[in-house]
């Protein structure tokens, strides 16, 4: 493996700023969690300089939305995350951070590129191997997976039992949101035979063995009928796949060839069934999806995003400008914490909204090819 | 023809060497070596054209029988990436009219992990006669509120203003106009289709798809080697066309000469697009004739009224023993003809096309009318102005999208590149 001092420039950050290099894995117990302030406008961390270890954060959301917490490295990869902390709920997130410099962010409404904070953890790291590098990449998506999964049970749990109850309007408000989890995780969840079928699989994907179920069955009779009162079994069958997707992500580990490919298949999906209206196609609320994908795509090209910069720092920059756009572009159809419904968008919205994914799903497709090459 | 014993890369590597040394010895501007045309001819009609020289190949060439044009929007505000995207397009355009791979690997040469730089679906078809003519539009030079979009506007030629409306235009402005239009023609359809699904494929992120066509059986003869064709009414249509072997016609009406324009377009020719709908079923309850009344000319031989021969000459003036003139007033022939048009002649390459059927049950058929000129605004425009305004033919037929297109002299070589003249 050859070593090139760009790599350690990136894996260090912040080395001249560092101080003794010492790496304390007792940091929080040593002073206690790191506390964060989340609101629906600020996010204070207690600290902005850490030593490198592992380090426990308390996020407090006391604000009125729910919030998400995450630590990023460069390029938004996810070094952990904590998903759905609700108004007035407090949770932790234990996470070990190696010297370099982080941006932490809450994410009020759970939508947007959140608020953000410059983290720098001192200390030294040792240059990485090429292979160390790809083998950090599914260690560090299989992290996204998990803090995804959890918020997933949870949602779907409670837009099940909306529907249970007959709670139409909360049913279909809960939707989305549950939808969201599973479409940002969908690489994972697909590996799994029959489970993506009977979680997300449409109408006229049906068959004998395996009838219309799961969460646009539930669409359907919402948005069509508005008649749920047979879906009990329907969505009880919904929490137990999504149960079982859940348990089996934990102990899958997608190779950087299945994340690359993971991340260009994302952008497929959205390029040719939410762009088209075909996946939600009772709701319309194909933007949460589509919004969701993309999340998704990033989270595992920035898993692969140091053995990128090794390889090809071209193709990371051309891939963030196509991000950029793509963020910029959706952004423009937010509404509040949600998106417009995908029949409100004009051709020429959807136009723009398909040139941005193929903008960047070109230069995604070419991550497993240069992750291949030796 | 020495051509057909050739390899195919070899007879192309000899008409880039015959045009460069042309162009050194005359010092100066493409418009000046078009008389020696290595890019016009093919040995037969699976061979190739060659793809340099000093005018771009696909205007005069002998009309292939197929097309795919695509008209595309361009995305990027950065001039640096459209330019490096046309210089991928060039080197593509040239391999693929060499009947090569888009890529320099190709189809299936690479790692199995990588998307390959060859879309596959012309392996083991023959160059096919294939030509790429490149296009720039009004809207690539100034944006629709008049932004400068490239630093351009100072290049943009008179000539390329927009069309005006003409009497009973039924424009559709989403398959009309574009920044950039490229013209594909082959004597296979599959290699026609090939050479714009890679072109748009290298595009993604700097240019969209704005629409496209495909066309079948050419309506034109661009020689008077080839035979006249027939278009969708079933009238031998073009047969007043300019074509190859008219030089002197070519340099009054096709080719821009210097002092016409900016000096980037000097050996070009601007392109007039136009979708024309043929209401069909009308036409076919229409007896004979009144189709060749509404023509002007015989719908068997193709000979003008009065005539006898496809090729006599058009009498406009004689009258028949009821004292009506020979070619109606409103004949369509009389009405595009050069001398009802201050001279003005066109280089028709149009294709005919059928879009499947309408929601009535209608063929969604007709005419995708190309041509090349000098200057439109001596050119298409006076002469669809009183087409428009006359022509008894408007009943049968709808003009459904527009566009026009600056369409440079061609690439000399391998350094050069679709658009050097224009961003430089």
């Amino acid at each position: 493996m050859q070593y090139r001092p760009i790599i350690a420039l990136l894996a260090v950050g912040t080395l001249a700023a560092c101080s003794g290099g010492k790496s304390d894995d007792t940091a929080a117990g040593a002073s206690g969690p790191i506390t964060v302030k989340a609101s629906d406008t600020a996010c204070e961390v207690a600290k902005s300089s850490l030593d490198a270890g592992t380090h426990v954060f308390q996020i407090a959301n006391s604000g009125s939305k729910v919030t998400e917490f995450y630590v990023y490295a460069d390029g938004d990869r996810v070094m952990g995350e904590v998903e759905n902390i609700t108004p007035g709920l407090s949770r932790e997130l234990r996470v070990e951070l190696p010297a370099g410099a982080y941006q932490t962010a809450c994410k009020p409404g759970m939508i947007g590129t959140g608020i953000r904070a410059a983290l720098t953890v001192n200390g030294s790291a040792p240059a990485l191997t090429e292979d160390a590098l790809l083998q950090q990449a599914t260690e560090s998506y299989s992290r996204y997976v998990t803090s995804q999964s959890e918020a997933l049970v949870q949602k779907t749990g409670d837009f099940v039992t909306a529907v249970k109850a007959g709670d139409v309007a909360k049913a279909k408000a809960l939707f989305p949101v549950a939808r969201t989890y599973y479409e940002r995780i969908e690489p994972v969840a697909e590996i799994f035979g029959d489970l993506d079928p009977k979680i997300d699989g449409r109408e006229d994907d049906a068959t004998a063995a395996l009838p219309f179920s799961g969460f646009h069955k539930i669409e359907k009779d919402l948005w069509v009928s508005g008649d749920i009162t047979k879906d009990g079994p329907v969505a009880d069958q919904l929490l137990a796949d999504v149960k079982e997707v859940v348990t089996k992500a934990k102990d899958e580990k997608l190779s950087p060839l299945q994340l690359a490919n993971g991340a260009k298949e994302l952008l497929d999906e959205v390029a040719n069934s939410k762009i088209t209206g075909e996946e939600d196609r009772y709701s319309h609320t194909d933007l949460w999806d589509f919004a969701a994908n993309v999340d998704g795509s990033q989270a595992a090209v920035a898993a692969l995003r140091p053995a990128l910069e090794q390889r090809s720092p071209d193709l990371v920059k051309q891939i963030d400008t196509a991000f950029t756009t793509v963020d910029s572009e959706l952004a423009k159809y937010q509404v509040g914490d949600g998106w417009k419904l995908q029949t409100d968008l004009s051709d020429a919205q959807l136009k723009g909204l398909s040139d941005a994914i193929n903008a960047l799903a070109q230069p995604i497709s070419q991550i497993a090819g240069v992750i291949a090459k030796k | 023809m020495t051509e057909k014993s050739l390899s195919r890369r070899r007879a192309i590597a000899l008409a880039g060497v015959g045009v460069a040394g042309i162009a050194g010895a005359a010092g100066v501007g493409a418009a000046l070596i078009r008389e020696d045309e290595p890019q016009t001819v093919a040995a037969d009609a699976s061979g190739a054209v060659g793809f340099y020289g000093g005018a771009q190949a696909g205007i005069i060439t002998p009309a292939q029988d197929r097309l795919h044009f695509v008209a595309f929007d361009v995305l990027t505000k950065d001039r640096a990436q459209l330019v490096r995207m046309l210089k991928d397009w060039t080197a593509a355009a040239a391999r693929m009219t060499a009947g090569q791979d888009a890529g320099e690997i190709g189809a299936t040469e690479g790692i199995l992990e990588a998307p390959p730089d060859d879309t596959g679906e012309a392996i083991g078809l023959p160059p096919s006669g294939l030509t790429l003519t490149i296009g720039f539009g009004p809207t690539l030079f100034r944006d629709a509120s008049g932004k400068d979009r490239f630093g351009l506007a100072s290049r943009k030629p008179a000539a390329l203003a927009d069309l005006p409306h003409f009497p009973g235009d039924t424009i559709d402005p989403g398959i009309s106009g574009g920044d950039i239009c490229v013209q594909a023609c082959a004597n296979d359809p599959q290699v026609a289709v090939h050479a714009i699904r890679n072109l748009a494929r290298l595009g993604v992120g700097v240019v969209s798809v704005r629409w496209s066509q495909l066309g079948f059986g050419r309506t034109s003869s661009t020689s008077t080697a080839q035979a006249t064709p027939r278009n969708l009414f079933g009238f031998k249509d073009g047969t007043a066309n300019l074509k190859a072997e008219e030089t002197d016609l070519l340099k009054q009406n096709l080719w821009v000469q210097p002092g016409d324009g900016p000096e980037w377009m000097t050996g070009g020719a601007y392109m007039v697009t136009r979708k024309i709908r043929m209401l069909i079923e009308s036409w076919d309850r229409t007896s004979l004739g009144e189709q060749e009344d509404i023509f002007g000319r015989t719908k068997g031989e193709g000979a003008a009224m009065g005539q006898a021969k496809e090729f006599d000459e058009i009498d406009l003036v004689s009258r028949n023993g009821e004292g009506d003139p020979l070619v109606k007033d409103d004949a369509h022939i009389r009405l595009a003809h050069p001398t009802t048009n201050n001279g003005a002649r066109l280089l028709r390459r149009g294709y005919n096309f059928v879009d499947g059927s309408d929601g009535l049950g209608r063929l969604n058929a007709g005419l995708f009318f190309i041509a090349y000129q000098r200057d439109v605004r001596t050119g298409f425009v006076p002469i669809q102005m009183n087409l428009a305004r006359h022509d008894a033919l408007n009943e049968y037929i709808r003009h459904v999208s527009s566009a026009l297109f600056a369409c440079p002299a061609g690439v000399s070589g391998p350094d050069d590149f679709w658009g050097r003249s224009l961003f430089a």
